[in-house]
């Protein structure tokens, strides 16, 4: 490549290299943007993609290498360093101060800021930077009362308020509907027009398909290719992700489902926020069945999935556990009755980072024999527990003693996918299963799940992949604005525009007639 | 994660790199290599005072265990630091601040010394299990008071167990300035001395009592606690991740007003050892602010029970030191102050390296 062209790159990462205690990270990377491109970084989870992203933004030193960003040799001794350099970053678990309100996530970390801050001014550039965008949100809210889509948008924001022209996303698409994610995409879109590079980490292989330009492939901290998007096809990336092929399609057997094990009998329950973010619903599920609940982010889904589990008060209505309510029950009796939770919010929620496998492990029978003998807890036990655990879902973790804090997404999510299925439970609440897992990953959570409905739980799969829900549910329904559109009894023979429809708040029996007068949900 | 950079003056540049686990030789490294840099810091200020440093510390360090006597006001002092370090250890534990200990200890002392002025008896297990349950009962109250406002209506324990100190040290203040007083004492603030059945036993004819085991136990019974009950579990999920404690079902109310209780309750029966062990009266004054040196002693032990009792022991020959280095060094109470500063001062500061490390690198350009 000559000077000139070197020059006009945005990004050029040369021999990249880094190591972490007995981990090669990254290995002789090469990475690069230019200008007005959408560059896909692809590959597992593990592969070193969130390591190279997090060295260009200043967070990591890499052990070898460089960094250019418009031919300017940079040497980045904090993120500071990288936003002054115009690069921008989404991350998965993102960086904002939840106690904080949305404006003031803003001007996190920018130095030229008065003393006395400018709300007005900073509310104002949001609102245009929102319109502009399509990024909706509410400047005054707190950010912890915020929906993790909605937190999303937040990040986003906040790089764009930076004004950053390389915008590095890592799975942006993850927490979005389809509509969100379109509105995103002519977001990206604008942003390439203008000239801006934006780097796109993604599992999802038709988004990289369909929005990018190029796609560099990493695979064990290597490059394993880079293609351009024109010439390459979704069996040949995921193929050189993987290094090996893996069948997309999961098979899904007949089975008829048994009684009701879990009801909704016209809950209401209110958010964080004091206002009912879940409305007068009903809904059942039965034993040997999956059912999927499609929806835009926010839309109550996260505050049902905590009624059902009985981690959030009901204001009024019922949930029933065969037959008889339980509603007002101790969170501690739902779990001991059966029912199992898998969060959204893995590190925030669902696990301790801090306490390690083995005590992450019995986060949800400590109380109860074996586990516990008397008052006590038999490590000994717990530590045969946490092997069989690791080995049957397959962690992969350095040792039973390393803190879950240290573990890759896809291995926090089988830990805690083992934890809350190895005792068969009852109901199983799924909450974004695969949510930013690779595809092997996600293959082995579903067929867990599929596992469960085979044992004769009922699932409640909540999912923002569409195809995920489609393939896995044996019936659909479908949530808006915290009330229930309808449920499909057969979701392979409605159109994704139907379900659409529904999602944007249409119910499903005023479809048939076709009735207008949309409203956009979200 | 880098928080910073610095070019040098020849090629060599460092960075500062966050570990993504800490070695294990660390553990003892770093604050014993923190204690002897508080100590070289420590000397230069000693040499400012026109003080030799080594005369300085050789001195403490044969008042604090030289001869027989030394060693026992060493550990006369580490017993109630240990106690009232093992009860704020608990509430640190599940992320509870409670700083109140100091107030805890008087109330327990207050408690112990009604119980010998109104129920006497001439039966000294009686006597003194008696004392120590109504410690117990009165600084566990104390603090589940601060817990219960935390728990039903969030207000910063911190703040109320601060303030709780106050009250309970001025409520001593009435008692011997007061009603109780003595009144062949001269108008000292203190009460009568207690009788023989309301004092612990001493230990080896040396002023060391029956609080050392006390303390001793304490701190197998935490640890065993901790570690290996269901109840550690609960209280230790709770400090690291309330969200994952509200999932797993475990009670945040009732705990923090348990782990209150209990924490008050040990400090409780520290003031009750102070004074029926050694002092054999309530007087003002008698505890050298024990129930917040307990809380660096807590610290500086990394929360646990028995690096508590040797950090105790430690803390407790600096004080006794530092007794010297006013009577023979004719120095002000506050340069014992200032060690005991830079001590606290260099093994937090020392934490950093357990999380991260320095790198030089040599630069290129």
């Amino acid at each position: 490549m000559t000077d000139d062209a070197e020059n006009a790159l945005l990004v050029a990462m040369k021999g990249v290299t880094k190591r972490f205690t007995g981990v090669v990270a990254n290995e002789d990377v090469d990475f690069d943007v230019r200008p007005g491109e959408v560059h896909a970084l692809l590959g597992e989870n593990g592969a070193g993609k969130s390591t190279l992203m997090n060295i260009l933004y200043g967070l990591y030193h890499p052990d070898e290498g460089t960094i250019t960003i418009r031919g300017v040799a940079k040497n980045f001794s904090s993120p500071r360093d990288a936003i002054a350099a115009g690069i921008g970053m989404v991350h998965q678990h993102f960086m904002l101060i939840p106690s904080q309100k949305v404006w003031e996530n803003m001007i996190l970390g920018l130095d030229d800021i008065p003393a006395i801050l400018p709300r007005n001014e900073i509310v104002r550039r949001i609102t245009d930077l929102s319109e502009q965008y399509g990024l909706r949100v509410d400047p005054m809210a707190n950010v912890w009362q915020l929906s993790i889509g909605e937190q999303q948008r937040v990040a986003i924001l906040q790089m764009l308020f930076r004004k950053a022209n390389i915008l590095i996303l890592d799975e942006p698409t993850a927490v979005l509907t389809p509509q969100e994610a379109e509105r995103l995409f002519k977001t990206i879109s604008q942003m390439t027009s203008e000239g801006h590079g934006v780097v796109f980490i993604s599992h999802k292989l038709d988004e990289v398909m369909r929005i990018t330009d190029r796609v560099t492939i990493l695979r064990k901290g290597h490059v394993a290719g880079r293609v351009d998007t024109k010439s390459t096809s979704r069996e040949q990336l995921a193929e050189m992700m993987m290094g090996e092929r893996v069948p997309f399609s999961i098979s899904k057997p007949a089975i008829e489902p048994g009684n009701r094990v879990l009801e909704a009998e016209r809950i209401t329950v209110l958010g964080d926020r004091g206002f009912p973010a879940v409305n007068r619903l009903t809904l059942d599920i039965r034993e040997h069945e999956i059912l999927g609940l499609a929806g835009v982010a926010g839309n109550g889904q996260q505050e049902l999935c905590e009624a059902l589990s009985g981690l959030r008060k009901l204001e009024s209505g019922n949930v029933v556990l065969d037959g008889a309510a339980i509603s007002g029950l101790a969170p501690r009796t739902f779990i001991d009755r059966g029912i199992r939770y898998i969060p959204a919010d893995r590190k925030g929620t669902g696990l301790v980072p801090n306490m390690n496998v083995e005590e992450n492990s019995i986060l949800k029978k400590y109380w109860s024999h074996p586990v516990a003998r008397g008052y006590l807890i038999d490590w000994k036990h717990v530590f045969e527990f946490a092997r069989s655990l690791v080995s049957r879902y397959s962690v992969s973790t350095p040792s039973l003693y390393t803190p879950v804090r240290n573990l890759s997404g896809g291995n926090l999510q089988k830990l805690m996918l083992g934890r809350e299925l190895s005792d068969s439970p009852r109901v199983v609440i799924a909450m974004h299963p695969t949510w930013g897992l690779d595809v092997s990953a996600t293959r082995f959570v579903r067929e867990q799940l599929l596992e469960e409905r085979k044992n004769g739980a009922a699932v409640l799969l909540v999912s923002e992949d569409l195809d995920e829900l489609l393939a896995l549910s044996d019936r659909l329904a479908v949530i808006c604005k915290g009330e229930l559109m309808g449920i499909i009894g057969d979701p392979s023979a409605v159109t994704l525009e139907t379900i659409g429809l529904m999602m944007a708040g249409t119910p499903v029996e005023s479809i048939a007639n076709n009735t207008g007068g949309l409203e956009q949900c979200g | 994660m880098r928080i910073g950079s610095r070019p040098s003056s020849g090629f060599l540049s460092w960075t500062i790199e966050k570990r993504l686990d800490a070695p294990r030789r660390l553990q003892f490294a770093i604050p014993a290599f923190s204690l002897v840099a508080a100590l070289v810091t420590g000397a230069v200020f000693l040499a400012l005072m026109g003080v030799s440093p080594f005369e300085a510390y050789s001195a403490m360090f044969r008042a604090a265990f030289g001869d027989g006597y030394g060693i026992s006001e060493t550990l006369v002092k580490a017993i109630p630091l240990s106690m009232a370090a093992i009860a704020v250890m608990l509430c640190f534990t599940m992320l509870v601040y409670n700083i109140g200990a100091e107030g805890q200890i008087f109330m327990g002392a207050i408690a112990s010394a009604a119980v010998v002025r109104y129920f006497p008896v001439d039966n000294a297990p009686a006597m003194l299990l008696t004392m120590a349950a109504a410690a117990g009962i009165a600084g566990g109250v104390w603090a589940a008071m601060a817990g219960y406002l935390r728990a039903r209506w969030n207000v910063n324990e911190i703040i109320s167990t601060l303030m709780l100190n106050y009250i309970a040290i001025h409520l001593m203040d009435y008692f011997v300035y007061g009603p109780w007083r003595d009144p062949a004492s001269l108008g000292f603030p203190m009460t009568a001395p207690f009788p023989d059945a309301a004092r612990l036993p001493l230990l080896f004819g040396t002023r060391i009592h029956m609080g050392l085991f006390a303390a001793v136990f304490l701190a197998i019974l935490f640890l065993v606690l901790i570690r290996y009950t269901r109840w550690g579990y609960e209280i230790r999920v709770l400090g690291e991740n309330p969200k994952a404690a509200g999932f797993a079902g475990i009670n945040y109310v009732r705990n923090v007003i348990l782990v209150m209780f209990i924490s008050g309750a040990i400090a409780g029966i520290a003031g009750m050892c102070e004074v029926s062990g050694l002092q054999g009266r309530l007087q003002h004054g008698f505890s050298a602010g024990y129930g917040f040196t307990a809380i660096i002693v807590a610290w500086l032990s990394r929360l646990n029970p028995i690096a508590i009792l040797f950090v105790s022991v430690l803390i407790g020959a600096l004080l006794v030191g530092g007794e010297t280095l006013q009577i023979v060094m004719r120095l002000p109470l506050s340069s014992t102050l200032i060690l005991q500063g830079l001590i606290l001062f260099f093994v937090l500061g020392g934490e950093i390296f357990r999380t991260y490390r320095i790198r030089f690198r040599r630069e290129d350009a």
